[in-house]
């Protein structure tokens, strides 16, 4: 039987295929709009495979399955939106200082609160800054395609098992929502037997995991482990695409859905004959800092705007990157509303012009 | 013929003092000593530790894995 | 003379408590009299008896007990409060060799985490819980429990439990008897020593039912805390026998361990060969090459496709079709369906965007090359997006021919003719899809080839799209075909 490697796909259903290709064991979730096609296509294709799947009784039973699915040596994932990623937030902290590997996949949505089931970016704070309590990181990816919900999904295992921590993809609602054909990547050799699975016996005693640390010496010296990890994915794995940006004066900086409409934006602006470029960080944690400071220490630009779908979250980033060095402007809609590309060509055209003044 | 008897050892050092053996024990044989011991309680101490009878019921009253050890003795 | 323990230090627990700071490494960090130390002996026994020590993952909760990993020799872990049966459930599915027990206190069972535990427990997942009951909140101080008796006084009910207010105990056990899949729950108590024996068999069936994989087994203990309830030993024998034995008594509440079926998850399949044939889809005949690119001069820019109607008249299967008929023919294809506040009110409307080039935005609000509309609002709502030399396709049999600049405006009765000659108004949007054919050769859209594998490629995208309703694959290829009749009859 000839078998095709070319699909059409929901970016919610490429992110459950990437799980699989990826060697995905467990899949534990909870189902939210508009995250539920993730839950749905696991419940339909990891039993195929003799995998778990398990619809937990809420958010906080997901994550706490996918920590005891983690420390028993297995690949496993869940996905949520907002709010159900807000109660996530316990398992996660649990997650880094355990420093165990898990993919959690958002769809983000409105908020605050209840919000809506329209997308947004709201949630980089909670998955860029930590979120919960404690000092830690995730690393996050911004996939903006079908065919990058599958890849970044197989490449966030990777990674996460790489540096034994928690990993996001990053979707928001359209991302999730709009159908993609895309090319699915060869399944990984599997061949995992992790040396932190629980119970293994090393030196006459078995695993263990545990986050309590009632010596201030050894949870200060958990904290300065963390976070020489989160310094050296900082040096050495920042992660972005750069389009247009050799002689701009004006750098969208955008991610998700978002950075699909900036590259509209950036052609028609081009054919205008303004020097538009743009800047997608494909991993917002760690943030392509250093791709931002070649543009800022370049002396043709001279500003650059923020895109986003939440309320100026991503645009500190940008500003601790660029060391405050030139102007950021922040284009965005909130809501659940998509920002159309004429109002970001008549934004952006707006404050390029102020600046080429 | 091989004679069996049991004896009740007692460390003292893992000894809390909570006296759920004094209580427990069938023959009366354990009670509270009059030392101090290193983590501060007074341990208990069995007074004729060869009358023990073998039951048990000090070991599964007692709070700590090793402060009471019950052995069996078999003389040929 | 020879001589031989008969009851002491368990194998199961280290030889020293190294992981256990401060110097006393022999001892567990519990107070004087506590029952956590004999409820450890006890389950340390019974691992050791049925030999289950190198597979048993023993989760440690939030409580007095959340330093069980100084003394347990196997797998284990500290979980977040509350969580034990949750994450217990996410490595026993995970890794199904091992052998989990969940220890657990009040507050963390009965309170904050009793939605993990009572869902674990109607899963029937194959764990082992034991409830220290000891009615108050050891580890913080002595406050109040789900457990905690009427009139008790606690730091945090200085008055006595208020049972006006505070409700009454938990009785965790009797709730639990209300599920169906739970095999065995027993309440005992580490009291005297009959009722601590009668605990010892209580525990040594719970890890017999974990190592025989036999369900869910609770065993509720009643359990000392003579230091927060300010007791002597043999006082707090006596509140447990005379005051929470009354709330909650003892006994073999059920046991089905004898007639439960052991459950054995089936082995999962890794194999990358299997993998693939699992999640590639099969490559139909009608299918083309994978080097295939249509020729058109067209495509040269991106289609922009708006699709419009109602809920329920298949306007999104429609857009599907069309996506999946570009992805078959190697387009780079979007589909976005009508999402958020749109899609209240029943009115239903996708965008499709195809092109040989990676697509920007996959939101369409102007410059649409090609619309479909079926319903007046949906044009009211879209028509102006369309371009000036755009391609409009209506059901005329519902809404009127609009009075707009485009390039074709195309009227076709698709529901009338779904319905008559079909005999299935379901199928009205192949209707469309076959109209759209004709449209799109006439338009130089499909030139060569590509106007000869059109309709197989129709077929092939109907055939995915229904792949879970085979009966109507034949209504919607009958209803293409009379789709294309009508607009070479018309156009």
């Amino acid at each position: 039987m000839e078998l095709n490697n070319r699909l059409l796909l929901k970016g919610n259903e490429a992110a459950v295929y990437g799980a699989l290709l990826a060697g995905c064991d467990s899949y534990f979730g909870y189902p939210i709009t508009p995250a539920s096609e993730v839950a749905q296509t696991a419940a339909l294709l990891f039993p195929k495979l003799n995998r778990v799947f398990i619809q937990a009784e809420s958010e906080i039973g997901a994550i706490n399955m996918v920590i005891g699915g983690s420390a028993s040596g297995r690949r496993v994932m869940t996905a949520s939106s907002g709010l159900g990623i807000s109660l996530k937030q316990e398992g996660m902290s649990y997650l880094a200082a355990y420093e165990l590997p898990a993919v959690i996949v958002d769809v983000t949505r409105g908020g605050p609160g209840l919000g809506n089931i329209g997308p947004e970016q709201s949630d980089y704070f909670q998955l860029v800054k930590g979120g919960g309590h404690g000092s830690y990181k995730c690393l996050v990816f911004t996939p903006n395609c079908a065919q990058e919900m599958c890849d970044m999904t197989m490449e966030a295992f990777r990674m996460a098992e790489k540096y034994r921590m928690p990993a996001y993809v990053m979707a928001d609602g359209v991302i999730g929502q709009m159908m993609e054909s895309l090319t699915l990547p060869e399944p990984v050799k599997y061949d995992y037997d992790p040396e932190w699975k629980m119970g293994r016996v090393v030196n006459g005693e078995a695993n263990i995991h545990t986050s309590i640390y009632m010596e201030y010496d050894d949870l200060e010296a958990l904290n300065h482990k963390l976070q020489a990890k989160y310094k050296l994915l900082q040096e050495t794995e920042q992660r972005c695409e750069e389009l247009e940006t050799e002689d701009a004066e004006l750098v969208i900086v955008a991610y998700g859905i978002c950075s699909r409409v900036a590259s509209g934006v950036v052609s028609i602006l081009r054919k205008e004959g303004l020097k538009v470029g743009m800047v997608r960080p494909q991993m917002v944690f760690p943030f392509p800092t250093n791709a931002l400071q070649k543009i800022v220490n370049k002396c043709n630009v001279k500003t650059f705007v923020s895109l986003e779908m939440s309320a100026g979250q991503m645009i500190e980033d940008i500003r601790l990157a660029i060391e405050c060095k030139k102007p950021v402007h922040l284009c965005n809609r909130m809501g659940g509303h998509i920002p159309n590309c004429d109002e970001v060509c008549d934004a952006v055209r707006k404050i390029y012009n102020e600046v080429a003044k | 013929m091989s004679a069996k008897k049991f004896e009740i050892r007692i460390s003292s050092e893992e000894c809390k003092g909570c006296k759920r053996c004094v209580s427990a024990c069938p023959k009366k044989l354990i009670s509270v000593g009059k030392v101090i011991n290193k983590q501060g309680y007074f341990a208990v101490t069995a007074e004729e530790p060869g009358n023990c009878i073998g039951c048990g019921s000090c070991f599964y009253q007692c709070p700590e894995p090793g402060a009471i050890t019950i052995v069996e003795i078999t003389e040929d | 003379m020879s001589e031989k323990v008969k009851f002491g230090r368990s194998p199961v627990f280290f030889e020293t408590f190294n992981r256990k700071p401060g110097v006393a490494k022999k001892n567990m960090h519990y107070c004087p009299g506590c029952g956590h130390g004999i409820l450890h002996k006890l389950i340390a026994e019974a691992i050791d008896f049925h030999g289950i020590q190198k597979d048993t993952m023993f989760i440690a909760p939030v409580g007095c007990a959340v330093f069980s990993y100084y003394y347990f020799n196997c797998g284990s872990i500290s979980v977040p409060h509350g969580r034990a049966p949750a994450v217990g459930t996410g490595i026993a599915r995970s890794q199904p060799d091992s052998y989990v027990i969940s220890y657990q206190g009040d507050g963390d069972l009965g309170a904050i985490g009793f939605n993990e535990f009572i869902q674990a427990a109607n899963r029937g997942e194959k764990i082992t819980v034991f409830f220290v009951n000891n009615s108050n909140y050891g580890m913080t101080g002595g406050q109040m429990a789900p457990t905690t008796l009427p009139g008790q006084v606690t730091t945090t009910s200085p008055y006595g439990r208020k049972v006006e207010t505070d409700g009454f105990p938990m009785k965790i056990s009797e709730i639990v008897n209300a599920l169906e899949a739970p095999v065995y729950i027993e309440r005992v108590a580490l009291t005297t020593t009959a009722n601590i024996q009668k605990a010892k068999k209580a525990v040594f069936k719970g890890i017999k039912n974990l190592k025989e994989r036999k369900g869910f087994s609770l065993i509720e203990v009643l359990s000392p805390c003579p230091i927060n309830l300010k007791m002597n030993a043999e006082e707090i024998n006596k509140f447990i026998e005379e005051k929470m034995m009354k709330q909650f008594p003892l006994g073999c509440i059920r046991d089905n361990s004898e007639t439960a079926v052991p459950y054995i998850a089936p082995p999962v399949i890794r194999d990358a060969e299997k993998v693939r044939e699992t999640l590639f889809p099969r490559r139909l005949s009608e299918g083309v090459a994978a080097d295939f690119r249509n020729e058109s001069p067209i495509f040269d820019q991106e289609l922009r496709v708006k699709l419009g109607g109602f809920g329920g008249q298949g306007i999104l299967s429609l857009g599907k079709m069309f996506a999946d008929m570009a992805r078959l023919r190697n387009f780079n294809v979007t589909w976005m369906p009508s999402y958020g506040p749109e899609q209240r009110g029943g009115s239903a409307n996708c965008s499709v965007i195809l092109s040989r080039n990676r697509i920007p935005s996959p939101m369409i609000s102007r410059d649409c090359d090609l619309m479909i509309s079926m319903t007046q609002t949906a044009f009211d709502k879209f028509g102006h997006e369309l371009k000036k030399d755009g391609i409009l396709i209506y059901d005329s049999s519902t809404m009127k021919k609009p009075d707009i600049e485009a390039g074709v405006i195309f009227g076709i009765d698709a529901l009338q003719i779904a319905d008559k000659k079909v005999g299935n108004n379901k199928v009205a949007n192949s209707v469309l899809l076959g109209a759209l054919a004709v449209i799109l050769e006439k338009k130089g859209y499909l030139v060569g080839k590509d106007v000869a594998d059109y309709d197989k490629v129709f077929e092939e995208a109907i055939r995915e799209c229904f792949s879970k309703k085979p009966q109507v694959i034949d209504a919607n290829i009958a209803a293409y075909e009379e789709g294309k009749k009508a607009a070479l009859e018309n156009l």
